[in-house]
């Protein structure tokens, strides 16, 4: 038993995921959008990882759904960026207040 | 003792990457910000037994994602030296919106008694890893390499600049 109480860990990645939704929610860059979008990930990986060492030390399901999650985050960055990149040699912009033609 | 000062010294790297992330003006420092956010995620994963994670955290969100990000931030060059401000409408809404839902989730969470097993952790959880990828999570593994392909090919079917004349900046 570790000398950090599991409710630590619920706390940091309650305030993690909190940070990045904020982040999500009040940027107008595209790019700081997709900043808050790792954070909240990032938030449900402390989260798999802490439940999977102090419900069930002894397996690792925790630690491979968070595996999946890191390689999900990844190829959701790279097409996100390169969907950003294209948009802003097209319009100039990565305004998402100003990226509104699919909008009635 | 000592592994709660560190968890304490990892809690202020984390979280105060993330707020630095949400309160610069600059979006360079932005994701400057992320990349300490996630060296100190890493540092999280070993105080949890899971090294492996957290050379993953190192390999792919540090090296890989925040040095992509860096990357279009540097493509898109107005975005780097602008100072005009960073927030939308919303602004007021969202900070009175989620301070409320931490404080929601946090009575909700920490409500629950939850089933903490005092077991020592796996030694071999290496080993147990592998043979989890390789047995019982065979297909989910396939279908994220699948996924890896795929993403990786539209990323650059995406990102291609198709006029060669036009359009192209520095």
């Amino acid at each position: 038993m570790t000398a950090i109480p599991l409710s630590w860990w619920v706390t940091v990645a309650t305030a993690l995921f909190v940070i990045g939704l904020y982040a999500t929610l009040t940027r107008k860059n595209a790019i700081a959008v997709l900043i808050g979008l790792e954070l909240m990930l990032n938030s449900a990986n402390i989260n798999f990882v802490a439940f999977n060492r102090y419900t069930t030390p002894n397996q690792v399901g925790g630690q491979i759904f968070a595996v999946f999650v890191i390689a999900i985050a990844a190829a959701e960055a790279a097409v996100a960026l390169a969907i950003i990149i294209a948009t802003y040699r097209r319009r100039t912009t990565v305004d998402v207040e100003d990226i509104d033609s699919m909008k009635f | 003792m000592a592994e709660q000062i560190i968890f304490f010294i990892f809690t202020l790297i984390v979280l105060g990457g993330g707020l630095g992330i949400v309160f610069t003006k600059n979006l360079y420092y932005s994701a400057l910000f992320l990349s300490l956010t996630l060296s100190g995620m890493a540092g999280y994963f070993v105080l949890l037994n899971a090294g492996f994670l957290a050379a993953v955290q190192v390999v792919v969100y540090v090296g890989a994602i925040a040095i992509l990000i860096l990357f279009a931030i540097m493509l898109s060059r107005r975005m780097m030296t602008s100072t005009e401000p960073q927030s939308n409408r919303q602004t007021w809404l969202a900070a009175i919106v989620s301070p409320l839902l931490f404080i929601a989730l946090l009575v909700l969470v920490l409500q629950i008694n939850w089933p903490v097993s005092t077991a020592a952790p796996a030694s071999d959880y290496l080993l147990l890893l592998g043979m989890n990828f390789l047995g019982s999570y065979v297909i989910p593994f396939e279908v994220v390499s699948v996924l890896l392909l795929v993403a990786l090919v539209g990323a650059i079917v995406l990102a291609r600049d198709t006029s060669t004349d036009t359009g192209r900046e520095g």
